[in-house]
């Protein structure tokens, strides 16, 4: 319980910090040391889980699956920040944003650090929703950080939109907590989700049903569900750097982790009735649209993180499709996809963000060259997004394969759907690539100084990921799975 | 179903959430900035007129705790926020030009329509009263969702956005006596954090566009055409321009 009390209190006491705190040079150290404090908790957590199987107490609750991403969040919430440190210190240098908004970005990486991790670990629905909901509120002022139309655009989009989707998932959480008054004796546990969950198949079916097509709405607007996935490229693109490493790799999983509860509970509701998988088709046919969809934008993009944004959609709609698959193996693979995904596109926002330093813009034509002009940042984009791509030996080849086990299993025809849509991606990706690392470099580019050791970190472990999952996160995907589909796969 | 033999209480929460119902289409169609913030106003005092009847008829202490938040948040203290930001926008005269108001209005009838659709399946359960309730509150909550759609200008946007809370809050005190209370003053906090955040953006908005019709916010698009003129013609740079030159500068300074 401490250890869970520390991990979330550390962001918010460091989020209160940064916003008064007056030495710019000082505020990208103490958002390191907060994320490093917050990431030991975390670990610390992640082994009392381990030992009891599950930490709850206080309206909280931390089992199998939500400590792996809690550990996840914590991890690329402290690489990124020792990324952000430098980095925004030379866009504070080079008068993009004043010392107010430096202290606005601080204070705010922290408070949605924190948004997320409250997220993951609340048992209860409503502070979820709260959760979320404060999550785009803390992001969305950064989005408009430079404050060029474009970035102002690009947030209110993003405000508007994820305000409106996830206003439905409240209305979704609303009918939830009335299916649950009907079931559960106590109204104030009523939100309660361990408890919504142990008595699942009493919960009223056709108001489950409604209620989970507005919380796939909802949530599926964060996860970046096409058609709701307007917001994520604009968003992306527009705010800084390392605000687009955190929102696709936490960010999304985040979402896509709340739908997921949700889909718990609603296939438990509806277990009896004439339509059992109502909710894995819904996130099957979202799922599979945004992966296609999201494959074929991906040959439009002009500009580079605009582009990686597009792969974020791709990525997230292959989870959600796997999820809606349901069984152990997909879920097992989903599971390990939403991990892999993580490390892998938050490393390449991050070599992204030093390259277009080299390059001096984002637009993929003027981008030449970077292997000669800097072999680090050019091998990295290269090997990151070869990961990203689903190469062996890299983690998302395992998964990817594993998923593809599975649709092959259950729904063969839709292997060619999946297959079909991996390579097109590839292509997408490959054809704006190539030029961009290979190739002479443009007169006067010459190399930046950068940071290359989180993307290492990040490009290691999922090469260790594809070569040999250890026994230990085996185990504890295994137990997650188990918890999600009730029976285990190893 | 006959609603004649409801409870008086009941009945008289029928008739209150109609009358939110109402000031949702008001809304809709006031192009008067001032006066579409007076009905928001409107709208959230009878949310808290609601609740308030509903703790009557329930007997739960914590309602009327609720409806006091609404009452203050909702129409008193957000309106005023919106007066005053309009009064430092210079907006206080503004009237938006509807696009065909009278077939927004039909399609928001129906929305109404299809809300009552909706909950048909929950038939089980007994009541009358929950059905209607949760249909109204839908029908608010789409209505909102519909005038963000059909609005142009920032601010009736924002009301747009603020009025499906008002809808969501009545389906929760209504259909389920209230929400628990840890998780109605986040959702109270959250709203009321979003609602300074729109003013901080009215503001960046309008020093982007020079204006608050946010049709005119329309430079990032997915036509590759577009932005290719844009790379090309440097003389007009559209959107590759302030990116380019900012982190240029930045490298240099290394």
């Amino acid at each position: 319980m401490n250890a869970l009390l520390v991990t979330l209190l550390a962001p918010v006491a460091g989020a209160l910090a940064l916003a008064v705190l007056r030495p710019l040079r000082w505020s990208g150290w103490v958002n390191t040391a907060v994320s490093a404090l917050t990431f030991a908790a975390s670990a610390a957590l992640a082994w009392q889980v381990a030992e009891a199987g599950e930490v709850a107490g206080y309206s909280f609750r931390v089992d199998a699956f939500n400590v792996y991403l809690v550990v996840l969040t914590a991890f690329v919430g402290l690489t990124t920040s020792i990324f952000s440190r430098p980095y925004m210190r030379h866009v504070c240098e080079t008068g993009m944003t004043t010392e107010r908004g430096m202290r606005i970005y601080h204070a705010m990486y922290q408070a949605f650090m924190f948004t997320m991790l409250l997220a993951l670990t609340t048992d209860n629905l409503g502070v979820l929703w709260v959760a979320v909901e404060g999550a785009t509120l803390a992001t969305v002022l950064l989005v408009s950080l430079y404050r060029t139309a474009e970035a102002v655009e690009a947030a209110w989009k993003y405000f508007v939109l994820c305000g409106v989707g996830i206003a439905l998932a409240l209305f979704g959480t609303v009918l939830t907590y009335f299916a649950a008054q009907q079931v559960v004796a106590d109204p104030a546990a009523g939100l309660t989700w361990s408890i919504l969950f142990a008595q699942a198949g009493d919960l009223e079916p056709s108001v489950m049903g409604l209620a989970f097509v507005f919380l796939l709405v909802g949530y599926g607007t964060k996860v970046g569900l096409v058609p709701m996935h307007q917001w994520l490229p604009d968003a992306h693109s527009e705010g800084p750097t390392p605000m687009s490493a955190v929102l696709s790799g936490l960010l999304l999983n985040v979402a896509l982790y709340a739908v997921v509860r949700l889909k718990m509970l609603v296939d438990g509701s509806l277990a009896a009735t004439a339509s059992p998988h109502m909710a894995g088709q819904l996130l099957m046919g979202f799922g599979l649209v945004s992966f296609l969809v999201a494959g074929l934008f991906l040959h439009r993009q002009r500009d580079i993180k605009r582009m990686f944004s597009y792969s974020s959609i791709e990525h997230m709609g292959l989870m959600t499709f796997a999820f809606g698959l349901g069984g152990p193996l997909a879920t097992f693979g989903a599971l390990l996809h939403m991990l892999v995904h993580s490390l892998t596109k938050s490393a390449i926002f991050i070599t992204v963000g030093h390259a277009a330093h080299i390059a001096g813009t984002q637009t993929i034509d003027k981008i030449r060259g970077l292997i000669r002009t800097q072999p680090a940042v050019g091998w990295s984009l290269l090997l990151g997004v070869a990961a990203i791509a689903g190469f062996p030996p890299f983690g998302v080849f395992t998964s990817e394969f594993l998923l593809l086990t599975a649709t092959m299993q259950s729904q063969p025809w839709l292997t060619v759907a999946l297959l079909s849509g991996l390579a097109i991606a590839f292509a997408g990706l490959f054809r704006h690539l190539h030029p961009m690392v290979y190739g002479p470099a443009p007169e006067g580019q010459g190399p930046v100084r950068a940071n290359m050791l989180p993307v290492l970190i990040h490009l290691g472990l999922v090469l260790w990921l594809g070569l040999s999952i250890p026994a230990f996160l085996a185990g504890w995907l295994d137990r997650a799975t188990q918890l999600i589909t009730g029976a285990h796969l190893l | 179903m006959s609603l004649t033999t409801l409870p008086l209480l009941q009945q008289f929460v029928l008739v209150l959430a109609a009358l939110v119902l109402f000031t949702s289409f008001v809304l809709l169609s006031q192009a008067r900035l001032v006066s579409a913030i007076h009905a928001f106003a409107w709208q959230g005092g009878l949310a808290a007129a609601v609740t308030t009847v509903v703790a009557a008829a329930g007997g739960s202490t914590h309602l009327y705790f609720s409806a006091l938040l609404t009452f203050a948040l909702k129409a008193v203290l957000i309106p005023w926020m919106l007066h005053r930001l309009i009064r430092r926008l210079e907006l206080e005269r503004y009237v938006e030009s509807l696009r065909w108001p009278a077939l927004a209005n039909m399609a928001a009838v129906v929305l109404v329509i299809f809300s009552y659709w909706l909950v048909l399946p929950m038939v089980q359960q007994e009541l009358a009263f929950t059905r209607n309730i949760v249909a109204i509150s839908l029908a608010v909550v789409l209505i909102g969702l519909w005038m963000m759609v059909v609005r142009q200008q920032a601010v009736a946007q924002v009301l747009g956005f603020m009025s499906m809370e008002n809808g969501l809050f009545l389906a929760a005190v209504s259909a389920t006596a209230g929400m628990p209370l840890v998780v109605e003053l986040g959702v109270a906090f959250d709203v009321l954090v979003a609602m300074v955040l729109f003013g901080v953006f009215f503001f960046q908005i309008r020093q982007s566009i020079d204006s608050l019709d946010v049709d005119r916010l329309n430079r990032l698009t997915e036509t590759a055409e577009e932005e290719a003129a844009g790379a090309e013609f440097d003389a007009t740079p559209r959107r590759s321009q302030p990116t380019a030159a900012r982190p240029a500068a930045m490298a240099e300074g290394e």
